[in-house]
């Protein structure tokens, strides 16, 4: 075992990616598809597969069962909540966030793509794209997904007409591009038969482009950040005051864009004090440089006074805004409505602070994109608001930094997490 | 000089899990971390040892003993224990079964026991946090929990009414009486495992190493004969070459045929495998199409 032994998974990256769309869009046997081709699938998982296909007196191997998660979903033929699959190819790992279409679809939409960097929504070829397929678009551009595949599926139900398919495109687009997402794809395929997701089958010769997986292993990681000025909001300081180590103080935290060298000029926020980065260290191991999302831990070349919620950020590069009031958009997630006369807890970069709605300016119609007045803000709306903080945070808007735009509203009584929200304009 | 301006996936992985145990020795009041001497909880260590120096782990272990566990694990535990300098405390499911707060039922795995033990743990030293080595590849239940997984007082998981989980802005919040539990590791495979014991080139107990042992075939797996399990009549017991891929209860623990000797021929082996790792070496998952999920709601790891 000589060429064997290194493995060549070694510099693999990472993908994360939303699916979303309902059941009766095939989603579940997509995800099936594409593990059941991708060879992701265990023997015992398939024979399983095959046994409950057979009690349900279905034929052959029904690859949605393999997404099914808990006993409720099973019995009632749902899903409840977003689930994660993972799977990979020799060129990269894949992290799948399944969200569900119908219930609590905008809650779960929203949670899956927070973390995505692409998403996959599905149309049913013979329906074409549903105010459903507008809407999971429109919250993918929301939460900043720059890859938005639309997964034009059941091209089998539809003759694999191209003209059907062009159809789609060009009744599916104006919208699409409206909402400024920068990368879009449009891929013909049926999932059932396992054209143009894993394999080309022959069944769509004139549709040139990328299968599905060659997209998914060919497009860059957009959640790679280390092209914007680096950020580094300090979770936690390491003071050991052991005989060893009297004097040592590190800053711990994952750096959230950008990259971090070693003797590069500081600024510590919001005090606005400045020093240089003396060592920068993962675990024993010192590093010359460090890039964003790698969680390491750093000296300073002079004593200063920082605590958590602190942000190290680089001198030569514009400064985050330190800010006490801002404009965002957020997605409210719990069935207590917003109540404007309470204070909320807002955590946002490893800072916890009390926030106060100043003012709720409108809702988002999802489907038409249009606002409207509102007097309050339910489960599953997205509203448009002014807040206010009592200790400033460190912001920039989210379309420029995920990390830096993104919070998240806890009521503190309950302690449930109530929203999530996307800093527009600090 | 170049520069790499990008992760592999297994430094995305080890970034988000020191990330999240960093935000629990943040944020939470009492913190311990789950262990057993397996390989999941062996990477664990590692990882809140890569977190926390040249600081000192900050928070002890907590091991639930069936105390029918592989008698090299538990030397193991103690020895990485001792080496890391942890506080390691040991809560034996023995000891509830004495004290009548659990029933056992004759030829019933431990695993599910644990539970009850498991809790009263909690109870005892007043745990906010319980870091688990738990991994969403595992098991379909798993695959749904979230990272930072919030428990009830009375220690249950709700599967339907689970707190969003959105960025990685976790709510670590809880009253008194309730807990969360936190899987660092959730996003990691078990080939992910594995490699990361190859890189770090972290020590593991033995017995997941190919070697020679007595087994006898039962349902359809290898059972690896114990004190606990004895041969029925007309059973024969074998010596073979395999290895274990979990460490559990010895009773339903099953090892794979394997030649594999160190981290990376598992990890080839790993990478053709074509059984999940449940699936080849716990009887007790294959009790049910949810046993896990039960077990879960219930309080279970």
């Amino acid at each position: 075992m000589t060429a064997l032994n290194t493995p060549p998974l070694k510099t693999m990256e990472l993908l994360r990616f939303s699916t979303a769309g309902s059941v009766d869009d095939g989603k579940s046997t997509l995800i099936g598809r594409l593990l059941y081709d991708a060879k992701s699938i265990f023997e015992d998982t398939l024979d399983a597969i095959a046994r409950t296909t057979m009690k349900k007196g279905q034929e052959g191997l029904n690859l949605a069962l393999l997404t099914d998660g808990l006993q409720a979903e099973r019995e009632q033929g749902i899903t409840i909540d977003v689930a994660y699959r993972y799977f990979a190819t020799p060129r990269r790992k894949f992290i799948i966030t399944d969200t569900p279409g119908h219930e609590q679809y905008t809650r779960n939409m929203v949670t899956g793509a927070s973390t995505s960097d692409l998403a996959i929504i599905l149309v049913d070829a013979r329906k074409g794209p549903l105010i459903q397929s507008r809407r999971h678009a429109y919250l993918s551009s929301l939460l900043g997904i720059r890859h938005l595949v639309i997964a034009v599926n059941k091209m089998d139900t539809a003759n694999y007409s191209d003209k059907r398919f062009k159809e789609i495109q060009h009744d599916f687009e104006p919208f699409l591009k409206r909402l400024g997402i920068p990368h879009l794809y449009f891929i013909p395929m049926s999932a059932l038969h396992g054209d143009m997701v894993v394999e080309r089958g022959e069944n769509l010769d004139w549709y040139k482009g990328p299968t599905l997986l060659d997209l998914l292993e060919t497009v860059p990681v957009s959640l790679s950040t280390t092209h914007l000025p680096a950020r580094l909001p300090v979770q936690l300081v390491c003071r050991p005051q052991t005989p060893e180590l009297p004097d040592f103080r590190g800053y711990m935290g994952r750096i959230e864009s950008g990259t971090l060298k070693t003797g590069e000029a500081v600024t510590i926020l919001p005090s606005g004090q400045r020093s240089r980065i003396r060592n920068l260290y993962l675990g024993e191991k010192e590093l010359g440089e460090a890039i964003a999302p790698q969680s390491i831990q750093v000296t300073l070349e002079d004593e200063i006074d920082i605590s958590r919620g602190d942000m190290i950020v680089s001198s030569q590069d514009s400064l985050p805004k330190t800010v006490r009031k801002f404009e965002a958009k957020i997605c409210w997630l719990s069935e207590t409505p917003l109540d404007l006369r309470r204070k909320y807890l807002l955590k946002h970069a490893n800072r916890t602070v009390k926030a106060i709605v100043e003012s709720l300016d409108y809702l988002v119609d999802i489907n038409s994109l249009e606002q409207k007045p509102a007097l309050t803000v339910e489960v599953n709306d997205i509203a448009h608001i002014h807040l206010k903080v009592l200790q400033p945070v460190m912001a920039e808007p989210y379309h420029e930094n995920r990390k830096l735009g993104s919070f998240i509203l806890i009521d503190e009584s309950s302690n449930m997490t109530v929203a999530g929200g996307m800093i527009e304009k600090a | 000089m170049m520069t790499f301006n990008r992760l592999t996936h297994l430094e995305a992985l080890e970034s988000e899990a020191i990330h999240i145990m960093r935000e629990v020795a943040a944020e939470c009041r009492n913190p311990v971390l789950l262990f057993s001497g397996g390989k999941d909880s062996i990477v664990m260590l590692r990882l809140a040892e890569k977190a926390f120096l040249p600081g000192r782990i900050p928070f002890p272990l907590l091991h639930i003993d069936t105390e029918h566990n592989f008698p090299e694990v538990i030397k193991f535990r103690d020895k990485l224990a001792n080496k890391l300098k942890v506080k390691l405390i040991v809560r034996s499911v023995q000891d509830s079964i004495d004290a009548g707060r659990i029933i056992e039922k004759p030829n019933q795995s431990r695993n599910t026991l644990q539970t009850t033990t498991l809790l009263d743990a909690i109870e005892e030293f007043g745990f906010d946090a319980c870091f688990g080595g738990a991994r969403r590849d595992e098991e379909k239940a798993r695959a749904k929990e979230r990272i930072f997984s919030f428990r009830d007082e009375f220690g249950q998981w709700d599967p339907r009414n689970q707190r969003p989980e959105l960025w990685d802005l976790y709510n670590t919040r809880v009253h008194p009486g309730e807990h969360m539990r936190v899987f660092p590791i959730s996003n990691w495979t078990e080939l992910d495992v594995w490699q990361y014991i190859h890189n770090e080139q972290l020590e593991v107990p033995a017995l997941y190493y190919a070697h020679e042992r007595e087994v006898i075939e039962r349902n359809g797996s290898l059972l690896p004969v114990s004190h606990l399990v004895r041969p029925k009549p007309g059973e024969l017991t074998q010596r073979i070459t395999v290895r274990f891929r979990t460490v559990g209860d010895m009773s339903c623990t099953c090892p794979v045929i394997s030649e594999a000797e160190n981290a990376n021929e598992i990890i080839l082996e790993t990478a053709m495998t074509r059984i999940t790792e449940r699936g080849a070496t716990r009887m007790d998952d294959k009790t049910s199409d949810a046993s896990m999920e039960l077990r879960k709601k219930e309080g279970y790891f």
